[in-house]
């Protein structure tokens, strides 16, 4: 017979409280207006799920969903082997390692609505030193005008914000392998590959799968960098979901699809955050 | 095969790691280094397999100098204290792995890896992966990579310190049958004196850096040439005691005045007259029985009693000695206890700490 202890409950009741106050509660008013049209002077009428079924069939959505997604995978294809690259590549033991690491550490200091103003007047093409540099080497670069170069832009600032924690973390996953793995791996003969593959990249599984949530989770989130750099232009060329939820919702004021959005965006990064760790930690116990 | 080290040292960063050594290691018997933590153990193995490069002297293998060879293109196998496997590899790949560097055909390598399975009992485990085996079978699983290899020169860095005790003398007893059938010079490092004396070989003790002594294990624990050497050599520590001798006789003082006296032993009392250091086993110090030995008085600070042993640590002349007795002695804390010192047993080391009659 299982024995359940009841006085459990009371311990944690603390914690369950503040979980409620600062998440559940406001989850919940967010539920409670995606289910109604809302008026002025708090008018509210049940619209049931009328908001969902709009969202899911809009283009608009559709199209931000994409951009979101595109920009998350760019930015995950770079910034993991970036970062692994350059943590190989830092030296181990000596005097360099802590300014490597502090160097490395400076872009995460920075704020981000710093870091796109920074990005913005670096990129833009009449004053930007980058901008402008690009301009006096012959090549057309707009960000303000162009798609491209405008996804140029972004993608970039993010790698120069963000590479640096998937550096520390593999840093610190690689630190913590004892000396004797390389050795026995020399006393085999075995490649430098070899022990990327078999030694180095097994040991940073763990580090490597917390980076790629986070870089996962915070860049399908990114919102302050990419509206003060682009404000998602030009046009709606930038116009990730959290830009696209701003505009709808404090924009346009519809408070009801803009909840429904929420929501949704809420469940796809919970969802696709469980498939990665799931998928990255199969088969271990 | 033989393994020799000539005037080999390493320094690193104006630091002595190693002293100039002198080593002639053959095959046949375990080779065993031995010393306590951050002896030089661990380097000196290095420097055998060539890891790490002497920055003075030479390493000769076969008869042919190896000493700027990289551990690459030597022959060598090594067992770490840790258990160092490849983390995603199977049991059946991490046996493989050198083998597989060696472009070994696809049948023999087979053959080779379920032969070592089969002798460290992994075969029902090839299909596994490290993080799933116990630490004995990890360890089993590094073992058995360094005996496919067929390697001229295998290095055991304290391969069974973190193994529990019951897996440590089942793999102490194999070890030597495992390796000893390959005609390697086989290195088997270890801070336990008691370990060196259950793998007999060959044995080398180190003190901070340097090779106090070498030879077989049984006559340099018998008979060590320094007081170094018998104090590495030792588990409980050897005793120590200053002795006076004058003539024919032998007197272990304190403040002028005679705890014992006893004569001296023939290689003593040819020797000049003065203060030696006296090394006296535990086991040569027992509860005092009345049996005529020189007897001495100490107050007993700590007992340890074992099934079948007493251990009581007392302090003489302000010294702490330590006495291991058979049976059950009961000793009271604080109080003073005689003891008998069989001291025809005991070495007598002179002011440099030569053994007298080495």
């Amino acid at each position: 017979m299982r024995r359940t202890n009841q006085i459990g409950w009371l311990f944690v009741a603390p914690v369950l409280l503040l979980v409620a106050f600062n998440a559940l509660i406001p989850l919940m008013t967010v539920v409670n207006y995606s289910v109604q049209e809302s008026f002025g002077d708090n008018v509210f009428f049940w619209s049931g799920l009328q908001w969902f079924e709009q969202l899911l069939n809009e283009d608009r959505f559709h199209a931000a969903l994409g951009r979101q997604l595109m920009f998350t995978g760019i930015i995950l294809a770079i910034e993991l082997p970036l970062g692994v690259a350059i943590a190989l590549c830092m030296p181990k033991k000596g005097p360099f390692v802590p300014v490597c690491l502090v160097l490395m550490a400076l872009p995460l200091l920075i704020p981000w609505n710093v870091v796109g103003a920074m990005w913005n007047i670096l990129a833009l093409p009449e004053i930007g030193l980058l901008g402008y540099g690009l301009n006096a080497a012959g090549i057309d670069f707009n960000f303000t005008q162009s798609p491209v170069d405008a996804w140029i832009t972004i993608v970039a600032m993010d790698v120069w914000h963000w590479t640096s924690l998937v550096v520390l973390l593999a840093f610190a996953g690689l630190s913590a392998i004892p000396d004797a793995y390389y050795q026995a791996a020399r006393i085999d003969g075995a490649s430098r590959w070899s022990v990327f593959r078999h030694i180095e990249l097994p040991k940073m599984k763990r580090v490597l799968t917390i980076a790629v949530l986070l870089r996962f989770m915070d860049s399908f989130m990114i919102y302050t960098e990419i509206s003060v750099l682009t404000g998602g232009g030009p046009g709606n060329a930038t116009t990730l979901l959290s830009i696209d939820l701003v505009k709808k919702a404090l924009g346009q004021f519809d408070l009801g699809p803009a909840a429904a959005m929420s929501l949704v965006y809420f469940l796809i990064t919970l969802l696709v955050s469980w498939l990665f760790y799931t998928l990255m930690t199969r088969g271990e116990q | 095969m033989t393994l020799e080290l000539r005037q080999v040292a390493l320094e690193v960063g104006g630091e002595t790691h190693i002293h100039p050594t002198d080593l002639r290691l053959e095959r046949g018997g375990f080779n065993i280094l031995l010393g306590t933590t951050r002896a030089g153990k661990t380097t000196l193995m290095h420097l055998m397999a060539g890891l790490e490069r002497p920055t003075a002297g030479q390493v000769w293998f076969e008869g042919r100098d190896v000493t700027g060879i990289s551990v690459r293109r030597r022959n060598v196998a090594m067992v770490h204290q840790q258990f160092i496997n490849y983390p995603s590899l199977s049991v059946f790949e991490n046996i493989a792995s050198p083998l597989r560097v060696a472009r070994m055909a696809r049948a023999e390598i087979d053959a080779r890896v379920r032969e070592a399975a089969d002798l460290l009992k992994l075969t029902p485990m090839l299909g596994r992966r490290p993080d799933e085996l116990s630490g004995g079978q990890q360890q089993r699983t590094a073992i058995a990579r360094a005996l496919v290899k067929d390697a001229d020169l295998v290095l055991l860095d304290e391969p069974l310190a973190n193994l529990d005790y019951k897996l440590r003398e089942e793999l102490r007893e194999e070890l030597p049958r495992l390796f000893e059938a390959k005609g390697a010079v086989v290195v088997y490092a270890t801070t336990e004196p008691s370990e060196a004396l259950l793998l007999a070989g060959h044995t080398a003790t180190l003190h901070e850096g340097r090779v106090t002594g070498f030879g077989p294990t049984g006559a340099l624990y018998r008979a060590p040439g320094d007081l170094l050497t018998a104090q590495v050599f030792s588990e409980p520590p050897i005793n120590l005691g200053r002795v006076e001798k004058r003539g024919g006789r032998v007197a272990l003082a304190q403040d002028g005045a005679a705890l014992a006296e006893w004569d001296a032993p023939a290689a003593l009392s040819e020797a000049a007259d003065g203060t030696y250091t006296m090394g006296l086993r535990p086991h040569f110090v027992q509860p005092a029985n009345g049996s005529g030995l020189p007897e001495v008085e100490g107050r007993v600070l700590v007992t340890e009693l074992s099934g079948s042993e007493s251990v009581a640590h007392f302090e003489l002349a302000g010294q702490p000695w330590v006495s291991q007795a058979h049976g059950i002695h009961p000793f009271e804390v604080g109080l003073t206890a005689r003891f008998a010192l069989e001291t025809a047993r005991a070495f007598y080391f002179d002011g440099a700490g030569r053994r007298v009659g080495s």
